[in-house]
C-alpha cells in the first residue's frame, strides 16, 4: 500500500456555539504514521479530532483532504478515505458484534449495492485483526469494556479507510487492554501503511507509540514532531503545569515522563527541582 | 459459536449473519400467517356467522363472477374493510412508532406518548364540537393536527440542533397541553357531540368503509417505500450522531426526512380510526423481541402492528360479553400493562431514561 491520502488543515478555527475551543489551527498529518494528540483537560484535542473527521463544521479556516475542502466533499465519499472512532459511540440494544462491525460497510453500501461477499470479508478480517472474531455471534451489551472497545475498533477498521481517526480509544481500559489496542494500531501503520491519529490521555504510551506527537494547550498547537525530539520537562511542565523529570523509558527508549507533585519526592530531588 | 470459529474467519461471520436472517424470515412469516389467522376468524365469525369457504367465496367472487348479495355484503362491505382498516392503521402506527422510537433511542417515544396522536385528537374534537364537522373534515383536521404538533415539538426543542431527550420531554409537555384542550373543548360541548367525540377519541374500526380507507391507503403507498429508502441510515443513526456522520450519513437530512414519514404515518392512521391508542408504542418493542439482537425491525413492527389491531378488534367484538368495544378499549388496557412492564425492566437493568 503506497497510496497515501493527505489530511491537513489551515487556519482551523472550531467551537462550539459562542465559545471559541480551537484557534487558528494549521496541521499536517503525516501519512503512513501513528500521529497521536495530547494535551491537558480541555485543551481542544478532542475537538481538533473531531473537525478534522468533519464531524464538527469549523467556523474559520479549512480541512483538506487530499487538497480538497473536506466539509465540500460528499460525506459518503469521505467515509470511504477516512475512518472515525468518535468518543463515546451507542451500541444499540442487544446488536450482536458481527452486525456492529458490519456497519462499518454502511459507506461501501448503497440503494442498489447491498450486502455482497466483500462485506463479509471485510468484517472478518477487522475481527481477526482486533481479536473479537470469536465474539462475533455474542451481543455487545455483554462484553467487557476492553472487548467492546476492540470491536468498535473493528468496526471503524471494517470501514477499509487509509486514514483512520480515533478519540481517546483507550480510555476506560485496563493497562494491559491499552497496549493491545496501541500494539494493533501500530500494526495498522507498519504492517498496512495506514495513516492513523489518535487522542491519547497517557503521556508514557503517547511517547512509545506516536511516531509524531502533537502537545496542544489553550486550542492551539505547543510542540510538534518525533517524540525524542519534542517532549521535553519544560514543554510538560507549560502544557500541564506540572513539574517533571524526563527519563529514557528502558523497553522502547523514547521520553518517559515521571512527575514530580508535592509529595513522595526525595529529598534530593526536591532541592534540585526548587 | 465454539463450532463456527473452527471454521475459517469469514465462515464464522457468515453463519451469524445467516443465523439471524434465518430468525428474520420466520419472524416475518410468523407474523403474516397469525394476521391471516386473525383475519380469517374476524370475517367468519359474527351476528352472521360464516364458514371459511363462504368468506373465501365472497372474497374470490369479483374475479368469479360467483355472487350471493348476502354472504357479498356482509364479507366484502362490512367485513373486510374493517379487517383492512385494522391491518393498514396498525402497520402505520406500527411503523411510525418503531422509526421515533429508534431515531429517538428511547423506547417511550412514540407518537402517541409524545403528542402527535393527542394533537390529532384535539384537531379532530375541535373539528367536531366547534366547527360541528364530521367524516373527511374530521379526518383532515386530525392529519393538520398531528403535522402541526410534530412542527410545534421540533421547534421548541430546537437550540442549535434537536436531542432526543429534549424532544420527548418537550413532547410529553405537549401531549399534556393538548390534553388539555380536549378536556376544555368537552366543557364547552353538548352531551351528543361530547359522545360523538368520545367514540372518535378512543379509536375505533366501526363503519369502516374502502372509501374513508383511500386516503391512509394512499399515504402507505407513498411513504413505505419512503421508510425504506431511509431505514438504511437509520441503522447509523441509532449509534449516536457522531457514529452516524462518520460513517457517511447526512445525518440532519436523514433525521428530519424519517421523522416527516413517521409523523405523517400516524397523522393519516390517526385520522383513519382515530387515535387507537398504545399500538405505536408496543409494536416496535414487541418486533424488536421477536426478533431478537439484530435485524431490520421496519417490516416486522409494521405486522405486529397490524395483527395486534386486529386481534385486539376481534376481541372488544367478540370476548368481552355482549357489549361490542371499540378497539382502542382493549389496546389501552393492553398497552398500559406494557408500559408498567416496560418501566420496571428498565429500572431493574438500570437503563431507566
Amino acid at each position: 500500500m503506497t497510496v497515501n491520502h493527505q489530511l491537513s488543515a489551515a487556519d482551523l478555527t472550531l467551537g462550539y456555539g459562542d465559545r471559541t475551543i480551537v484557534d487558528k489551527l494549521s496541521i499536517d498529518i503525516p501519512p503512513g504514521k501513528f500521529t497521536v494528540i495530547v494535551g491537558a483537560n480541555a485543551c481542544g484535542k478532542s475537538t481538533l479530532l473531531r473537525g478534522l473527521a468533519r464531524l464538527l463544521t469549523p467556523s474559520a479556516g479549512t480541512v483538506y483532504l487530499d487538497g480538497r475542502a473536506i466539509h465540500q466533499m460528499p460525506t459518503r465519499e469521505v467515509a470511504t478515505l477516512l475512518g472515525v472512532l468518535p468518543q463515546t459511540p451507542v451500541a444499540p440494544d442487544g446488536i450482536t458484534v458481527a452486525d456492529l462491525v458490519g456497519r462499518g460497510r454502511y459507506p461501501h453500501q448503497g440503494w442498489f449495492r447491498h450486502w455482497v461477499a466483500a462485506d463479509d470479508a471485510a468484517v472478518a478480517t477487522a475481527l481477526q485483526a482486533t481479536d473479537t472474531l470469536d465474539l462475533a455471534g455474542r451481543a455487545v451489551d455483554e462484553l467487557s469494556g476492553g472487548q467492546r472497545q476492540r470491536v468498535w475498533i473493528a468496526m471503524a477498521l471494517a470501514q477499509e479507510t487509509e486514514l483512520l481517526l480515533l478519540d481517546e480509544p483507550t480510555t476506560f481500559l485496563d493497562i494491559n487492554h491499552q497496549v493491545e489496542v496501541l500494539d494493533l494500531l501500530t500494526d495498522l501503520v507498519q504492517q498496512r501503511g495506514r495513516t492513523v491519529v489518535a487522542v491519547l490521555h497517557d503521556l508514557n504510551l503517547a511517547c512509545r507509540y506516536a511516531d509524531h506527537i502533537v502537545a496542544m494547550r489553550d486550542g492551539k498547537i505547543a510542540a510538534s514532531g518525533p517524540p525524542a525530539e519534542v517532549v521535553t520537562a519544560a514543554l510538560v511542565k507549560s502544557i500541564f503545569g506540572m513539574d517533571a523529570e524526563v527519563c529514557d523509558d528502558p523497553v522502547s527508549h523514547t521520553p518517559m515522563i515521571v512527575p514530580v507533585g508535592r509529595h513522595r519526592v526525595k529529598p534530593r530531588l526536591k532541592a534540585a527541582a526548587e | 459459536m465454539s463450532a463456527a470459529s473452527s471454521f475459517a474467519p469469514v465462515g464464522a461471520v457468515v453463519a451469524v449473519r445467516r443465523r439471524l436472517q434465518r430468525r428474520y424470515g420466520l419472524v416475518v412469516l410468523g407474523l403474516a400467517l397469525l394476521s391471516l389467522a386473525v383475519a380469517s376468524l374476524s370475517m367468519s365469525i359474527g351476528d352472521y356467522p360464516l364458514p371459511l369457504a363462504d368468506v373465501v367465496r365472497s372474497l374470490l367472487s369479483p374475479f368469479t363472477g360467483n355472487a350471493d348479495a348476502a354472504n357479498d355484503f356482509i364479507v366484502l362491505g362490512v367485513r373486510l374493510p374493517r379487517v383492512m382498516a385494522g391491518l393498514l392503521s396498525g402497520a402505520a402506527f406500527g411503523l411510525s412508532g418503531i422509526v421515533f422510537q429508534t431515531i429517538l433511542r428511547n423506547p417511550l417515544a412514540s407518537p402517541d406518548i409524545v403528542g402527535i396522536t393527542t394533537g390529532a385528537s384535539a384537531a379532530a374534537v375541535l373539528a367536531i364540537i366547534i366547527f360541528k364537522w364530521s367524516g373527511l373534515g374530521v379526518s383532515v383536521m386530525a392529519c393538520g393536527g398531528a403535522v402541526l404538533t410534530a412542527l410545534l415539538i421540533y421547534g421548541l426543542a430546537w437550540r442549535n440542533g434537536v436531542t432526543p431527550y429534549r424532544l420527548v420531554l418537550i413532547g410529553i409537555g405537549m401531549a399534556a397541553l393538548a390534553g388539555a384542550v380536549v378536556s376544555y373543548l368537552f366543557t364547552r360541548a353538548r352531551i351528543m357531540e361530547v359522545q360523538e367525540a368520545l367514540s372518535w377519541l378512543t379509536g375505533s374500526l366501526n363503519g369502516s368503509t374502502f372509501e374513508n380507507l383511500t386516503p391512509l391507503a394512499v399515504a402507505l403507498l407513498v411513504l413505505v417505500p419512503l421508510a425504506a429508502v431511509l431505514s438504511r441510515s437509520l441503522r447509523t443513526l441509532q449509534m449516536g450522531d457522531d457514529a452516524a456522520r462518520a460513517l457517511g450519513t447526512r445525518v440532519e437530512f436523514s433525521r428530519l426526512g424519517l421523522i416527516l414519514v413517521a409523523v405523517l404515518l400516524a397523522a393519516f392512521a390517526t385520522a383513519a380510526v382515530g387515535p387507537v391508542s398504545f399500538v405505536a408504542f408496543i409494536a416496535g418493542p414487541i418486533a424488536r423481541r421477536l426478533l431478537g439482537p439484530s435485524g431490520n425491525v421496519l417490516l416486522p413492527a409494521a405486522l405486529v402492528g397490524g395483527l395486534v389491531t386486529n386481534a385486539a378488534d376481534f376481541v372488544a367484538q367478540h370476548m368481552l360479553g355482549r357489549n361490542q368495544l371499540p378497539v382502542g378499549v382493549v389496546t389501552g388496557a393492553l398497552g398500559a400493562v406494557f408500559l408498567i412492564y416496560l418501566l420496571a425492566a428498565a429500572h431493574r437493568s438500570g437503563r431507566g431514561g
